[in-house]
């Protein structure tokens, strides 16, 4: 593992997530292999790397849909290692996963209001609706249609929505940019920097190197399970290394 | 026409009751992917919970209507409760196992809950049939066609408890917080489960509302029949998931229509010609749906993920 550029990229003090020699296997296969990382609070880290390299792996095992074979994950200094999902969204973790995870036949409406399946506060949730709507206009003109008629661009804007729906301050979002238009793109990773502007810390994993890094104030770029590299995100796009794996230069 | 007619009356108060145990079939496909062929059994045992506790209210004095509400109220109870046991402990551990691991427990359960009943060791009920009492007294409630066509007070009433059940199921599922849960799951546990959802609660819940409605089913086969024994479970039960792909499993609408055809195919050819060919017409049926569709009526054709 090697840092780079380590001038101008003082990272938050505060720790949110740290994982600590996490290994994730399926069966005999190795997906992650002693990675350490962390997430402080405020931050975007993004996770780049090629297909395979164990980004999304990484992701389930952080959000308990994956139990670990070994190492420790702590959030807000609390091992939750192997925790199941279902309890993490109460600590405040949400996790869009890989392919959206939307339920085509439930509406849009319907879609949201799962997001905020364990919040009590209605008042609270009716302004975080109104926020990720004021957020993603386009889903209110979708409200009622079942979430399996939008397009791939709007079924991302509600996996994200979803999860912000409930109130996290760790958001986990798997390949955001997959499949969609470069408008549609931008549109979206603009408001990542607003949620992230609002104190939602985000651990990104992307295959568009590119546009992660340029989010992201700390990266760290995997190869076959193992963290190859880590820095600030600006710092790693003037990396020769990266700049001839990942940004095709 | 009046025998016609007549078929048609039997018919649909047969498959009103096959659809309330295709459901049960249909929702736990549903939620777990999985062919509970236990079904069938959880339903033989609610009748057993309905039978005992109608023997106690006959002691008793006679059925009014609170004590026939009594006997329904606590074999749904009994079934719930199983279901839930089944669920816990044979199911559960097995989630995360290939798919026949669970099937074949699932046949395991059925003929261990169908032999089972047939020993007589204390309360179980032995081998031979026993008489369901008369709960509901049988009389005419409507003749037509100068007393050619008759339709029955439990028909009636068995029609109604069915229909009622199946909207209330309907109700829970598109218009409660609990329903919303369960389409979630149903579509995939893992995202379900990432936005909170104690997905092994909704399952377990969805397992004793299917346990539940069979035991209601169970109760008005026994006042349609008469006859109880161990193995009615396997042979209804046979029927009602028979129904339930026809209608194309794991669709809720899709079971209570594949059930009601069914029922009504099967009244006709006992109606029409012999009652020895009524299985196999109800099989034949079925392989009929699934030649010309695979998914059953209502069922969405999927891509089956490698």
């Amino acid at each position: 593992m090697s840092g780079v550029g380590s001038a101008g990229s003082e990272r938050p003090a505060e720790l949110l997530l740290e994982c600590q020699g996490l290994h994730v296997a399926y069966g005999a296969i190795q997906a992650v292999r002693g990675v350490s990382l962390s997430v402080r609070k405020g931050e975007v880290v993004a996770l780049i790397g090629r297909n395979g390299a164990g980004k999304t792996s990484l992701l389930r095992a952080v959000s308990g849909m994956l139990r670990p074979a070994d190492g420790r994950i702590t959030l807000e200094g609390k091992d939750i290692t192997g925790m199941p999902s279902h309890l993490l969204v109460a600590r405040g973790m949400a996790h869009a996963p890989e392919g959206r995870g939307i339920f085509p036949n439930l509406t849009v409406e319907e879609n949201l209001g799962l997001g905020a399946w364990l919040r009590t506060d209605a008042d609270g949730v009716a302004a975080d609706e109104a926020w990720v709507l004021s957020l993603f206009p386009r889903l209110k003109e979708r409200w009622a249609a079942a979430a399996g008629t939008l397009s791939g661009g709007e079924q991302q804007m509600l996996a994200i929505s979803r999860a912000l729906m409930s109130r996290p301050r760790l958001l986990l979002l798997d390949e955001p940019s997959l499949g969609l238009a470069p408008q549609v793109i931008q549109l979206i990773f603009r408001i990542l920097a607003d949620v992230n502007g609002k104190g939602v810390s985000i651990l990104l994993v992307e295959q568009n190197a590119h546009l992660a890094l340029n989010l992201a104030g700390h990266a760290y770029v995997l190869e076959t399970g193992e963290v190859a590299m880590e820095g600030a995100g600006k710092a790693l796009l003037q990396s020769e290394d990266v700049r001839r794996a990942y940004l095709g230069e | 026409m009046s025998d016609f007619l007549q078929h048609v009356i039997n018919g649909l108060s047969a498959g009103t009751i096959y659809a309330l145990v295709a459901l049960g079939y249909t929702m736990v496909y549903g939620v777990l992917k999985l062919i509970n062929f236990a079904h069938g059994d959880v339903m033989m045992m609610g009748t057993y919970v309905g039978y005992a506790s109608a023997l106690q209210f006959k002691q008793r004095g006679g059925f009014g209507m609170a004590s026939v509400l009594a006997i329904f109220f606590l074999s749904m109870a009994a079934c719930a409760a199983v279901g839930w046991l089944i669920e816990r402990f044979a199911y559960r551990p097995l989630r995360e196992k290939p798919k026949l691991t669970a099937l074949i427990t699932a046949i395991g359960i059925s003929f261990a809950v169908s032999y089972g009943f047939q020993m007589d060791w204390g309360f179980l009920p032995g081998p031979n049939p026993r008489a369901f009492p008369e709960v509901i007294r049988r009389q005419p409630w409507l003749t037509l066609l100068d007393g050619e066509v008759t339709l029955w007070n439990w028909q009636v009433i068995s029609f109604a408890v069915a229909l009622g059940l199946m909207a209330g199921l309907q109700y829970l599922v598109f218009r409660t917080r609990f329903g919303r849960a369960m389409r979630a799951v149903s579509h995939d546990h893992r995202t379900a489960a990432l936005l909170g959802i104690h997905t092994d609660r909704v399952i377990a819940v969805t397992f004793m509302l299917g346990s539940a409605l069979a035991a209601g089913a169970g109760i008005l086969f026994a006042i349609k029949d008469v006859k109880i024994e161990p193995l009615m479970g396997t042979q209804q039960g046979l029927k009602a998931f028979v129904a339930a792909v026809i209608g194309g499993i794991g669709n809720v609408p899709g079971a209570v229509v594949g059930a009601v055809l069914l029922g009504l195919v099967e009244e006709f050819v006992v109606g029409y010609t012999a009652s020895s060919w009524r299985d196999a017409v109800a099989f034949g049926f079925l392989i009929l749906v699934l030649l010309l569709r695979p998914e059953g009526l209502f069922g969405r054709v999927t891509a089956e993920k490698v």
